[in-house]
């Protein structure tokens, strides 16, 4: 799948391995995890109002339109966290989903 | 007597002249930044172990960068440096600051906020579709990531930032489909002698547009906006926009990047109770302070583009003059000549300005009139006519109160990137002018932090 992010420089860098939505996605060790999200998909969360997918827009701490979870629930600002071996990613929000008990 | 504890906020070019001054008269200040690098947004530095040189990140600029990086790199023994850490509320003489979790209250004797600013945005349908950016968000992606944003880039907005980002991409060999600036190629000119105050900046800024033109990226001023289109799953697909002689033209690209010039970030500033005024060129409320930086709230210095736009250049002449400011009123004898200096080319860089918001104007009439089906608040997906519904249906008389009906300003950006244009609506559906519709007022946190954080000064 064609990525969104263009990487135009600064391409010799060794290989950081991670997985998005449970599939492996090779990125550059540097990379934020907004760049290794994006350099190989095209979006990094869902809007909770229902227009579609979003893929951050300030890139500077700002807009917190960026977050992505952990395998463990936990949110991260992609933007501003740098990628690191064996992460796990999910792109949709984990706390979104309540049980039905119905 | 204990040493008072002076706290600079922001690692930018205002924060690092700011602590320079302080280190230099013997004070150890605290220096708190969100980076995980010193350097701000303008200097943003990239990953230690990329290999681009100064010259090809910051172009007429590097020398400029370098030294901030490496005046900062020297202050390290002397201060107090918390990169990675947000101050996210001030009360009470107290800052509250958190880092991965964890946060503290810091009581201060002065207070130095540097926090830089945001693009100042007009909504365009569309926007909210993934692959729209802000032009700082494209910047930094280059600057920081060495990345493009797209494979193909269309730059919408007005403003030096417009050009500057548009020619980087271009130098850097990304795509750029267009640069569609909203400012009538006049208006340019009638700015001419204010902006002839900073001529290597104004000559900068030509070059910039004529290495456009010779890469053959169609740059086109004087346009309106019409929708951002694309896919809601896959994103942007292409830029609709009327150009000056009334023609609807369409760019395909697969990322926008889009901005009107900066707005500060003033949220400290409000929390810490200072007194705001309307700015009636820019359009904005802005904190009050003295031509040296301090705000009304005794203790409380503002510097830098979070306390005014006066960019890169003035933010280190307002940071040092912010600490001296400090300084002298801790007790401490400052430069009179200095001061004096500092004060006489801050001058010059308002003027500079001055002559950048005539020559690349707030275009306040598009954002009046943002389509009602156009989204507004991004975080919250609500559109112009709900905020509109807001005004005329429910009596919102200002910002705050059209906030609590519509939501406008209420997601998670706090209105950094809807607030600017909001008022503009507000303002237009009663009929008022703009500075009736007020500003948001400044909520702590002033940026999200888990529920879970722990304090740890019991």
């Amino acid at each position: 799948m064609t990525g969104r992010f263009r990487r135009l420089a600064e391409t010799d860098r060794s290989v950081v391995h991670l997985t998005v939505d449970g599939a492996p996605v090779a990125a550059l060790a540097g990379d934020t995890l907004m760049v290794a999200l994006l350099a190989s998909g095209k979006a990094l969360r869902d809007s909770e109002f229902g227009d579609g997918r979003r893929a951050g827009f300030c890139l500077m701490g700002a807009c917190q339109d960026c977050w992505v979870w952990t395998a463990a629930g936990d949110r991260l600002r992609a933007c501003s966290t740098l990628v690191s071996s064996g992460l796990s990613i999910s792109t949709h929000q984990p706390e979104a989903l309540w049980p039905n008990l119905a | 007597m204990a040493e008072p504890r002076v706290i600079v906020v922001g690692a930018g070019p205002a924060g690092v002249r700011a602590a320079q001054t302080l280190v230099s008269a013997g004070i150890r200040p605290l220096v708190v930044d969100e980076g995980s690098r010193a350097g701000g947004q303008i200097y943003r530095r990239q990953v230690e172990s990329f290999s681009r040189g100064y010259d090809e990140l910051y172009g007429t600029e590097a020398r400029r960068a370098r030294d901030i990086h490496e005046t900062f790199e020297a202050l390290a023994p002397a201060i107090d440096y918390r990169p990675e850490t947000l101050v996210w509320n001030v009360a009470e003489g107290r800052a509250w600051l958190e880092r991965a979790g964890e946060t503290a209250a810091v009581d201060y004797s002065a207070l130095i906020v540097c926090a830089g600013a945001t693009d100042r945005i007009v909504p365009v349908k569309g926007w909210n579709l993934a692959g729209t950016y802000s032009l700082g968000g494209a910047q930094i992606a280059l600057k920081a990531q060495a990345c493009a944003i797209g494979h193909e880039v269309a730059f919408l907005g007005s403003g030096p930032l417009l050009y500057l980002v548009a020619a980087q991409y271009v130098k850097a060999g990304a795509k750029v489909a267009a640069v569609l600036d909203t400012s009538a190629a006049w208006r340019k000119i009638a700015a001419f002698a204010q902006l002839a105050s900073q001529p290597d900046l104004l000559w900068a800024g030509i070059g910039l547009t004529a290495a456009l033109r010779k890469a053959g990226v169609p740059v086109l001023t004087g346009v309106t906006p019409l929708e951002i289109t694309g896919d809601p799953a896959s994103g942007v697909q292409g830029l609709c926009i009327r150009d000056a002689s009334g023609r609807e033209r369409r760019f395909a690209c697969d990322a926008v990047g889009m901005g009107w010039h900066l707005r500060p970030e003033t949220q400290l500033a409000d929390l810490a109770r200072c007194t705001f005024a309307f700015d009636p060129l820019t359009r904005q409320w802005l904190p009050e302070t003295d031509a040296d930086g301090r705000a009304s709230t005794p203790g409380v210095y503002l510097a830098g583009d979070g306390a005014r736009v006066l960019g890169a250049r003035c933010a280190e002449v307002t940071g040092e003059l912010a600490a001296m400011a400090a300084l002298a009123d801790l007790g401490h004898a400052v430069d009179a000549d200095r001061r004096r200096t500092l004060l006489a080319a801050r001058a010059d860089y308002a003027t500079f300005a001055k002559g950048l918001a005539r020559a690349f104007p707030w275009p306040h009439e598009l954002a009046a009139a943002v389509a009602d089906e156009a989204v507004v608040c991004r975080c919250e997906t609500v559109t112009a006519g709900t905020l509109r519904d807001s005004v005329r249906d429910l009596g919102a008389a200002e910002a705050n109160r059209a906030k609590a009906f519509s939501r406008v300003g209420m997601g998670r950006c706090q209105g950094r990137y809807c607030g600017a244009a909001a008022a503009e609506i507000i303002a237009a559906a009663r009929g008022e002018p703009v500075e009736r519709a007020g500003r948001l007022r400044g909520q702590a946190p002033v940026k999200p932090i888990a529920v879970a954080t722990t304090r740890t000064d019991g």
